[in-house]
């Protein structure tokens, strides 16, 4: 604390400075600002997987198909382009051009992406053809999660530092955290941080196992919710230090103020009973940021609408902020869960509400957990937002949280 | 800005090193184009209700931590940051051929749980019952690196004390027959076995006897060679020292065309380092180069550089300063500088 | 099948499905809780165990909380699914 302080003079802010997303609600930032302050939802049955569950689960798909995004992105048609390179490209290219960059190198740019299926939309549908197809075997190397990271550098001209991330569902939390981290200490003067997640047969037999996909569209925070829906997507900021933002007189966003990274040590996939990693993901943000619990105004909650993870998460809010909790709401109920993505979508979403003063709705929400009673925000609120706290947590205990401000 | 320093650095590969008694004394030699590596005996190291859901990565990651841990005299790290370039690729192939095989019918969820990258971080955290930081990275052949980037990060901005680092990869039984396929359609494809293994250190702020350092590291994912030539003056430059002061190097020739990067480098700048390589004994994968970081610790520490990996004549001269550098396929450079 | 042989039969299915190589069908009571104290088992057995019960003996459970009850003991499981196949 005391080293934050004194070093302020010299730590250098990290502020947000051009955002893009894709994702079940829109194709641009534009789109899913508006479709957010329409509740308008974006989950509906799956159209573009071939899967027995078909009639028995509901997602969040992006409308564009690989075509039309290879022809959007103007790529060569012999392309190995997985749709997780697809969508995160689509993404990255928005928030780069967002942000007015003319030059990727003019300031130490580096790019850091998240993913948790990487290629496997592709790995399922050519697997057994591997040995034996031509057509096929051009995705055998796409198939590792860094792949996506180094197609959307090399188009976007990153040549120094990039890395990818995989912490399950916190990943793209994790990658702005990152890429905050290396700005503070100097390393880079911008950097590209986000995730993409393509839907996949995997995935969605996975959670199947698991029994937590709802039937229906998901009802975070409710005491009846049955469970998640997938959903896909992709999302980045550009971050820069203040000091580069404003020399080059570009209109910042949002600061990033705080952010922290905890292990919730309980279970490979289940969260704890008193929500410890969250809570002290929660509490280490607050510290980094020197706020209080109430100067938080808005948060956007991890909110999968599995029972697990909405009554740990509840817990853990009401242990961080006592009887005062904020307005919160989780947005998964327009989005699905994104996975890896899910970070970054909902830090764009987050800096949107700083920029419209607006709370965004938690859909489908009727009636509160006994448990905990806490009950999230249903309508469009608008009122002032200085402070707000995203939720991020995954498999193997993976817990993130991340505060962006006004000023 | 802080040292880091390494408390440990243990290594279970396709060489005898996890005992790590004699120093690549008796090294395997292998014919075959896939190598496991040598397996501990588990059951020594963690109960079978433990391991029951483990495959070989996690449970070479998760015994590898914990003796990291246990030369570090360390019980809980302030931080556990893993890279894998593959993940749990035999879980993920595991699932992946069961909704094949039985059209996504009557599947079971333990190969889901445990094919997440990020599973042999959580394992060590929940073995350990460790609430702090946790991270994973997965970028080719750049994982173990970021791993290391983060690290030196995390104790530079005095946010830990001491970090449990560690690369991992499993062979899994199908990918990588699919992926030397291709390499051996190539004209000039890697020429070493594939294998995996897992290397974890603990870094730390705390100055200890006989500690090597850490001194830097860093990644670039492309540059031609005369840029990369640049680059590497300017890190050098950076951390206050020149081309003379390296005096071995480490290298991961493979084996394929572009082994010509670690010539073009050596030939440039370092004829007169001792030179180092590796892959010919631990196999290549994403992590390969986190078997050279144990190496490149060991060769300093003992000052001794093993007949089976000196690549040039070297003189018997002291070894202060050690560089390593990989590559994979022209791209994603990494330069490690660890000091005495 | 007489109960006698089917909760035998489980208990091989059990150390097979869930990997519990150090065990041996007499080492599990038919008894004894499977759950928590007893074998020690958790939620993702659980999860194998009610794919096993729709694989094996087509009885398929929708909650994952109807397996707290049904699981609790080799006994206890026998009877439910006798009770289902043998009408």
């Amino acid at each position: 604390m005391q080293n934050e302080q004194t070093n302020k003079n010299i730590v250098p802010r990290v502020v947000v400075t051009g955002m893009g997303i894709i994702s079940a609600i829109g194709n641009s930032v534009e789109a899913n600002k508006k479709a957010l302050l329409a509740s308008k939802s974006g989950i509906g049955p799956i159209s573009k997987i071939n899967t027995i569950h078909a009639e028995r689960i509901k997602v969040g798909e992006v409308i564009f198909s690989n075509d039309e995004l290879v022809s959007q992105l103007q790529l060569p048609e012999d392309n190995n382009f997985t749709r997780t390179a697809l969508l995160g490209l689509f993404a990255a290219k928005e928030a780069v051009e967002n942000a007015e960059i003319l030059d990727i190198n003019s300031y130490k740019t580096g790019l850091i992406s998240s993913t948790t299926v990487g290629g496997m939309d592709k790995t399922e549908q050519h697997l057994k053809q591997f040995s034996s197809s031509s057509e096929s075997q051009k995705y055998i190397s796409s198939h590792h999660a860094g792949d996506s990271t180094k197609k959307i550098a090399k188009y976007l001209g990153v040549n120094e530092f990039s890395t990818t991330m995989s912490t399950a569902c916190s990943s793209a939390t994790n990658a702005i955290m990152l890429g905050a981290r290396l700005i503070k200490a100097g390393k880079l003067e911008r950097v590209i941080v986000g995730g993409t997640d393509a839907l996949a047969k995997f995935t969605i037999n996975g959670f199947k196992t698991l029994m937590i996909l709802s039937e229906d569209v998901c009802q975070p925070f409710d005491e009846h919710r049955k469970g998640l829906n997938l959903g896909e997507g992709a999302a980045y900021l550009v971050l820069e230090s203040e000091k580069i933002a404003k020399k080059e007189g570009k209109s910042i966003m949002a600061y990033i103020s705080g952010y922290a990274n905890a292990n919730d040590a309980f279970h490979q996939t289940a969260s704890s009973e008193n929500g410890q990693g969250a809570y002290l993901a929660m509490q280490k943000a607050l510290n980094l940021a020197q706020l209080k619990p109430k100067q938080i105004d808005y948060i956007n909650a991890h909110g999968t609408a599995t029972p697990n993870n909405d009554l740990s998460e509840s817990i853990a809010i009401k242990r961080v902020f006592g009887n005062d909790i904020p307005d919160f709401s989780s947005t998964k109920g327009y989005t699905g869960h994104t996975l890896a993505a899910a970070g970054a979508v909902e830090a764009v979403y987050s800096v949107l509400a700083l920029q419209e003063q607006t709370a965004f709705p938690n859909l489908n929400f009727k009636s509160k957990i006994n448990e905990t009673g806490l009950i999230p925000v249903t309508e469009i609120k608008k009122k002032p937002i200085h402070h707000v706290l995203s939720n991020s947590f995954g498999f193997g205990g993976n817990c993130s949280a991340l505060i962006l401000s006004k000023e | 800005m802080r040292d880091c320093y390494i408390h440990s650095v243990v290594s279970i590969s396709a060489q005898n090193t996890f005992p790590n008694e004699d120093f690549l004394l008796d090294v395997i030699k292998y014919n075959a184009k896939k190598i496991q590596a040598v397996y501990p005996n588990y059951k020594d190291f963690i109960s079978p209700v433990v391991t029951r859901r483990m495959q070989t990565g996690v449970k070479m990651g998760v015994v590898a931590a914990n003796k990291a841990l246990q030369i570090a005299k360390l019980n809980e790290p302030d931080a556990i940051i893993t890279g894998t370039g593959m993940g749990c690729i035999t879980d993920t192939e595991k699932f992946l051929n069961s909704i094949i095989d039985n059209d996504e019918t009557y599947l079971t969820p333990t190969s889901f749980i445990q094919s997440t990258h990020n599973t042999v971080g959580a394992q060590i955290a929940l073995g350990l019952k460790c609430n702090n930081y946790n991270n994973t990275y997965t970028h080719g052949s750049l994982s173990f690196e970021s791993a290391l980037i983060d690290a030196q990060l995390l104790l530079q901005e005095q946010g830990a004390r001491h970090v449990l680092v560690g690369g991992i990869d499993e062979l899994g039984t199908e990918f990588v027959d699919y992926v030397q396929m291709i390499e051996a359609n190539k004209n000039k494809g890697i020429g070493v076995p594939f294998s995996e293994g897992a290397t974890f250190t603990v870094l730390s702020t705390e100055k200890k006897e006989n500690a090597i350092k850490l001194q830097d590291i860093i990644t670039i994912s492309e540059a031609s060679k005369e840029e990369l030539i640049l680059k590497l003056e300017d890190f050098l430059a950076l951390n206050n020292m020149d081309v003379k002061a390296i005096d071995a190097i480490i290298l991961g020739d493979n084996g394929d065309m572009y082994d010509d990067y670690y010539e073009h480098i050596t030939i440039s700048l370092f004829s007169n380092a001792s030179q180092i390589k590796y892959k010919h004994l631990s196999g290549e994968f994403h992590t390969a180069s986190a078997f050279a970081f144990w190496l490149g610790i060991n060769v300093l520490q003992k000052q001794h550089i093993p007949a089976e990996v000196l690549k040039n004549s070297g003189e018997n001269k002291s070894i202060k300063t050690l560089l390593l550098y990989n590559q994979c396929k022209g791209k994603d450079h990494s330069f490690i500088l660890l000091k005495t | 099948m007489p109960v006698k042989e089917l909760r035998e039969e489980l208990k091989e299915k059990i150390i097979e499905q869930l990997n519990l190589e150090e065990f041996s069908v007499s080492d599990i009571d038919d008894d004894a809780a499977l759950f928590g104290d007893g074998l020690g088992l958790d939620s993702i057995d659980a999860l194998e165990l009610i794919v096993m019960l729709d694989k094996d003996y087509g009885i398929q459970l929708t909650d994952p909380k109807e397996g707290k009850e049904v699981f609790k003991s080799i006994t206890v499981l026998a009877d439910y699914i006798a009770e289902r196949t043998n009408k």
